[in-house]
This record gives structure tokens, sequence and C-alpha cells, in this order.
């Protein structure tokens, strides 16, 4: 019988979704049957909507399963790992090479994978599988082939931006450090991953560990560094471990540690644990805390490069960055500009979350109108609902409107919004999400993760958030309008660092594009959305009501009354007004007045 | 309190000397004892030499670490972007109502649960999520939610 194997994709997502329970079983089914498979593990493949997935190659090609729990998982073993028969009906068709039926959407056509093409392909926790797909071929060639002089100018030429927000370039970057003299130089690698809504470095530490490091070896061997830390969140405790296997791996095999392939160049890596502070994203907020102090930025210059990590030049870029290079200087540098626009070259990876269709990690070139990311990509908004924004950037970012819908995704279209690229979080949002809210949303979460250095950041943050509560509970004035402009400017420009800097830029955007929303709650006490509490009530219309008892059953007070077949109606008295009921009907019998 | 001083030494005492040290140190003890006891930081002056105050400033500092006890399971909401627009608030008064917290408690009085609020755990495709421990749960409705803590509670009985 031919080999097959039995792919898994096991990410924090995918084991979340319950892959858990369908890889021990099909291991278990594995170890009984004598039918010629293996079970492997996988990082994601960025369709984290379906999850879990399990893909089957035999000698017909490619398989892949959507949606997989055991049940589905025990048929198709049964019927294709044994018998040879896929099962149609349960395929992601698609990426399932011979598929009788044509893909109800397409979600990879649009893709170009170069951060994330080991993803969901291979086993991270084997160095095989990643030398199996040219790995290390980058670092080989450098080190044989060509000087630091080289690499740089490659990394240079490609155009290469810092993928972490700023999008400084690259090369730049590295050529700075390079010109300081020092007889230690540290290299960084930030993967603390701040912003909520974004999981692209989690993906990519969890689904191509190698990538990272190996890209981090070639910018080692750019700037003269010796040592790298890779600064980890802890909350991702499986991209850690996955890390630290690589690393292991790696030492093993001789690409990291003395004389690496026979030259001259040594290098090793450690992985620092974050501990929880969304500061630690500013460089050297975040070299503070891996010398083992309060994560507090400080005034530059000096600049790392001249005098970092213990006062040693230091170079620091993001986890995407150091995961393109490999590509770069297998590829050349023309190869890589061959995507993207001309200021912002490549590909970039985005997560595609909140109220949209098909949520997940995607990657595209640089340019491409937000449109086709959210629509033709993610399969628009989710429930058939209408959009309203999408928030880019996290804290420091913004909420961009429907009319700007055809801006490219490129780093300078994107802050002429008033948004920022920011590290490739989209969050979509549809009509019954407030603008006010979320607005006060950010605010809250910048306030409270201001390190406390800055005046304007530590109380002008807080300033700004009084005033969003106020005017999101009904008790907003006329002049809070102009209070929020005022602070925000105040706070923009007297801050020391990006968190500051750029944290009123959540509601700098949303009052450009919806400033009606703040009015109506300011002016006549109402949220347009129907979110804001103090200002809602809910209701039930009888008319469209089947008493299906979804409602009754999903909310978290039991105020709904009416039984199976009978009208339902909510108790006002004990309403929390949290809205569990709105999102499950099916009838869309829950209103808002 | 003996015994603490006696385990917090042994945890605390491999990482003398080490260069930024704080943070593994804490991080350490946290791991095994679940909390940063009070007495940890004089036990890391006596032992590694970093102040007290310093150890004490860096705990206040970072998210992460806690000074009070917590349950034996930790629930951790997460509040990130894609999960607050999807309604995590609803699934944080589930949670609530469900353990019987009320006012400003997060943990149950049998100590068996503790309840978190977190930015973001990374899973956003799968907002609403909460993750007990190190298990993650993703698509979460108020129904899911009830289910999941009544799981726990019948492997605690």
């Amino acid at each position: 019988m031919a080999e097959k194997t039995i792919l898994i994709g096991y990410a924090s997502c995918g084991i979340a979704a319950g892959a858990k329970d369908v890889r021990e079983m099909l291991e278990a089914k594995v170890a009984e049957a004598d039918c010629g498979a293996v079970v492997k593990q996988t990082g994601c493949l960025g369709i984290c909507f379906d999850e879990p997935i399990v893909e089957i190659h035999d000698d017909t090609g490619r398989w892949v399963y959507r949606k997989v729990n055991e049940r589905k998982a025990e048929r198709i073993f049964n019927e294709h790992v044994v018998d040879g028969k896929p099962i149609e009906g349960f395929l992601f068709q698609e990426l399932s090479e011979h598929s009788s039926r044509e893909p109800k959407y397409h979600m990879f056509k649009q893709q170009e994978r170069i951060a994330l093409r080991n993803s969901g392909v291979i086993d991270p926790e084997n160095i095989d599988d990643y030398l199996a797909r040219e790995g290390y071929d980058a670092l080989k060639k450098a080190l044989t082939e060509m000087t630091p002089d080289d690499v740089l100018q490659e990394v240079s030429d490609s155009g290469l931006r810092g993928r972490g927000g700023g999008g400084f370039p690259a090369g730049f970057k590295w050529s700075l450090c390079k010109k300081f003299e020092s007889d230690q130089k540290y290299l960084i690698c930030n993967a603390d991953e701040g912003d909520p809504g974004a999981f692209m470095d989690r993906n990519l530490l969890e689904g191509d560990p190698h990538a990272v490091l190996e890209g981090m070896a070639l910018a080692a061997y750019v700037i003269g560094a010796s040592f790298g830390y890779v600064y980890a969140r802890a909350e991702y405790p499986l991209a850690i471990h996955r890390l630290n296997i690589a690393i292991d791996q790696a030492r093993e095999k001789g690409i990291l540690g003395r004389n690496i392939f026979g030259s001259d160049f040594s290098f090793d890596i450690k992985v620092k644990e974050g501990a929880g502070a969304f500061v630690c994203g500013e460089e050297t907020a975040l070299i503070a805390s891996i010398e083992g102090e309060r994560g507090m930025p400080r005034i530059r210059p000096p600049f790392p490069a001249e005098s970092g990590l213990w006062g040693k030049p230091t170079n620091n870029n993001n986890v995407e960055t150091y995961a393109n290079v490999p590509w770069i200087i297998r590829n050349g540098a023309a190869a890589y500009k061959a995507y993207g626009t001309e200021k912002s070259s490549g590909t970039k990876v985005f997560s595609l979350a909140g109220k949209i269709e098909r949520g997940g990690l995607v990657e595209v070139p640089m340019g491409m109108p937000l449109r086709e990311v959210i629509f033709d990509v993610g399969g628009g908004i989710e429930r058939k609902q209408q959009f309203k924004a999408v928030q880019l950037g996290g804290p420091s970012g913004g909420c961009v409107p429907a009319e700007l819908l055809d801006t490219p995704v490129d780093y300078d279209s994107i802050v002429a919004t008033g948004a920022i690229m920011g590290s490739g979080g989209m969050v979509v949002m549809d009509q019954n999400t407030c603008m006010v809210e979320v607005a006060r949303y950010f605010l809250s979460f910048t306030q409270k993760e201001s390190c406390g250095k800055c005046t304007f950041c530590r109380i002008g943050t807080l300033r700004m958030l009084e005033v969003l509560e106020r005017i999101t509970q009904g008790q907003g004035k006329e002049s809070d309008i102009e209070e929020l402009e005022s602070l925000a400017d105040q706070i923009k420009g007297a801050s020391l660092c990006g968190l500051g800097q750029t944290a009123p830029n959540p509601v700098l955007t949303t009052l450009k594009y919806f400033r009606h929303e703040y009015e109506a709650h300011i002016r006549n006490k109402a949220c347009p959305a129907g979110q804001c509490k103090e200002l809602i009530t809910f209701h039930i219309t009888a008319d469209d009501c089947t008493g299906c008892t979804a409602c009754a059953k999903a909310c978290p007070t039991d105020c709904i009354t009416g039984s199976k077949g009978n009208p339902h109606d909510i108790v006002l008295e004990d309403c929390i007004k949290c809205g569990s009921c709105r999102e499950v009907c099916p009838t869309g019998a829950v209103y808002t007045r | 309190m003996e015994a603490t001083a006696t385990q917090l030494a042994e945890i605390v005492r491999p990482f003398k000397g080490q260069v930024g040290a704080t943070i593994p140190v804490l991080q350490a003890i946290q791991t095994t004892l679940g909390y940063l006891p009070p007495e940890s930081f004089d036990v890391i002056e006596q032992e590694t030499g970093i102040p007290a105050s310093k150890a004490y400033g860096v705990a206040t500092f970072y998210a992460q670490f806690r000074t009070e006890p917590v349950g034996k399971n930790l629930i951790k909401v997460c509040d990130g972007t894609a999960c607050h627009v999807k309604g995590s608030e609803t699934i944080v008064t589930a949670v609530r109502d469900h353990l019987g917290l009320e006012g400003e408690a997060d943990t149950t009085g049998d100590m068996v649960f503790t309840l978190e609020e977190v930015a973001c755990l990374g899973c956003c495709s799968l907002a609403p999520v909460l993750m007990i421990g190190d298990v993650t749960y993703g698509n979460l409705n108020v129904e899911k939610t009830r289910e999941i803590l009544d799981e726990y509670r019948r492997k605690e009985a």
C-alpha cells in the first residue's frame, strides 16, 4: 500500500477549534490499523474559520478537509485513508487538487505567500522539513558566497520595510547598526505582538520558526552581531515552545553556534519571555525589559543602533520582517520587488477578524485595495450584514470607512487615511458596532498600557477616556468633541514614544469619518448602532418571533420569557443589554430603541 | 510562612548572578506558586542581590504578575479588539454570573476559579475566546461558556 500522510493543522487556532481530539483519534486509528499512513502536524494554513483542518496526501494528490471533528475524522479515515475514496462533501475544494466540485469561493488565488510559504505545510517541530524546502539555503549562500555588504545590498535593494508597523526600511536600519564598531553587538526579534486583534507573529512562530531564525542569522551576519534575543509574548506558550525546539535543532545541526557552515561567523539565539506590556513594542522599552527593568522608553538619540541592549549596538526588527529575508536572499531583490508597489514592495500578512465571513491569516501583495482583501479574500461581512469600518493598526491605528475601501494597502496610502498599516491586524466592523464605543475601547486600552513616564500620555489619555465614557453613557456635552480634539493634539505632540504619539488616532479617525455618531450620542442621547447600553433598550417584535427559544437560551440573566412556539418577550428590569439575543435571533426579531 | 520562604529561596537561588534576571525570577515564582507572595521580594533581595524595591517595581509594571493567590483554574477571557466587537463583555458577564462572582471579586470562595480579562490571546478569528489553564476555547456564546464551566465544575466534584 502506498505511503499516505495525514496532516493536521496544529497551531493555537486549530487546537482551540478542536484539533487535539481529532489528532488523538487519528493517531489511535493509525496505530491500530495497518494502513501505511503516518500522522504529522503542521502549522496554520490561515483558513482559521474552517479549522480544524486535516489533509490527506496520497498517490492521488492533496486533499484538504475542513471543519473536521471526531465524527468526520473517523469517516475520513475509514473511507479515504483505508478505502481510498475521498469524501467530497467535507472538502475545502480550492486546495484539493482533484476535487470534482468547483470551489464555492477562492481564498488563496489572490494570495502570494512568501512569509507564510511554509506555514501549514511543514512540521514546525522538525528541522528536516524546513531544510527540505530550501531552508537555511539563504544562510549557507550568504556565509559561503556573499560578504555582509552583499547581503545588506540585496535587502536594501528589495525595499523591505519593517513589518512591525513603522515601515522603516530594513536595509537602512541594518546599515546604521553595521557602521558602529563594538566588541559586542546584539540582535533582537520583537515577537511581543501586543496589538489586540492581531496574530500574524504568533502564526509565523508556530508555523515556521526556522524562517525567523534564519532571517535573524542573516541580519546578524550583516551587522556583526554574535547573539540574538527573541522577545516573545508569554501569552503565546506554543510559539515559545516551538521556537525553543527550533533553536535546539539548529544548534544540533551546527546552524546556530560557532563557525556556522564552516565560516568565521558565530551566532546564537535565546528566547526571552515578555511579561505583558504593550509599550514594550517600542524598542527602547523592549530593551529595558530584556535588561530586567520596567519597560519604559527612553529618549533617542542615542538610537539602539549605536547604544542599545546593555549599551551595545543593537538591531531590532519584527518577526515578519525577518521571515521575509531568507526568501529575498534566495530569490534576489528584483524578485521581491516584483510584488507590491514602488514604495511598499513585497507582500504583507494580515489577520482578518471581527465581523468577517472568513476570518484567518492571509498574505497579499502590497497595494491590493482594502475591498479586495476584505471582500474577495475574506468573503465580506458575516451573516450578510453591512460593512461599516475596518480597524487597522490596533490602538495606534484608526477606523477606515466604507467610502475609502478602494484604498490600496501600502504604508503611505493607509497613513493618508489617518490610520496606520500597523503590524497587520484588520478588525472588520458592521452596522451594529458603535464607533464611539470602539474609540472608548482603544482609549481604555492605551490608558491602561501607558507606562506613565510622560504626563500628557499618562493623564491626557485618562482625560480622553473620561470624556468618551461620558459620551457613551449619554452624558456628553456639546464641548466634548472640541475637548477631545484638543487633548489629542497635545498628547500627540508631547509624548516621548509611539504609544502616546499615536494613542489618539482611534478617536481622531472616528471623529473624522463618523462624527455624526458622536453628535447623535451628545445631542440626541442616542446610539445609532444600538450598542451603548445606557442609551438603548432591547425589544422583540412579536410578529417576527417564531418562539425558537434561541434568545432565551443565550440570555445570561434569563430575562427572556416565552416558550417554544410562543413569542418571546424581554423583562426590561432584568435585562443587562448585552445583545446576546440579537446575535442569535435567526429572524431578526430583536431590535433596540 | 517559614515553609514558603524556604520554597521561595529554592526557586530564586539558581538566578543568582544572572544579568537581566528580574523578570525571569518573578516568572519562575509565579509558575510554581501561581502568584507572587508578599515575602517574594525580600527573598529575591537576599538570594540574588536584586533590591526588593526594584523587583516589586517590575512586578507591578507588567500585566502578567499577580500578588494575590489564584484559584485552581485561571480563566482568561480575551478582550482583544476582535473579541470585543464580537461580544466578549457578554462572555465576562456569563462567567461572573455562572461562578457567582460578585462586586470586585475575581476568585471564587472555594478557590476553584479565578477570572481574568486579558488584552489578546491571538486567536482572533475564533472570537470570542477564553482560555482555562493552557486550553483555549473559541467561537463562544453564553450557552457554550456555561457548558465549559460546568465541565470543569464536574471535574472538581
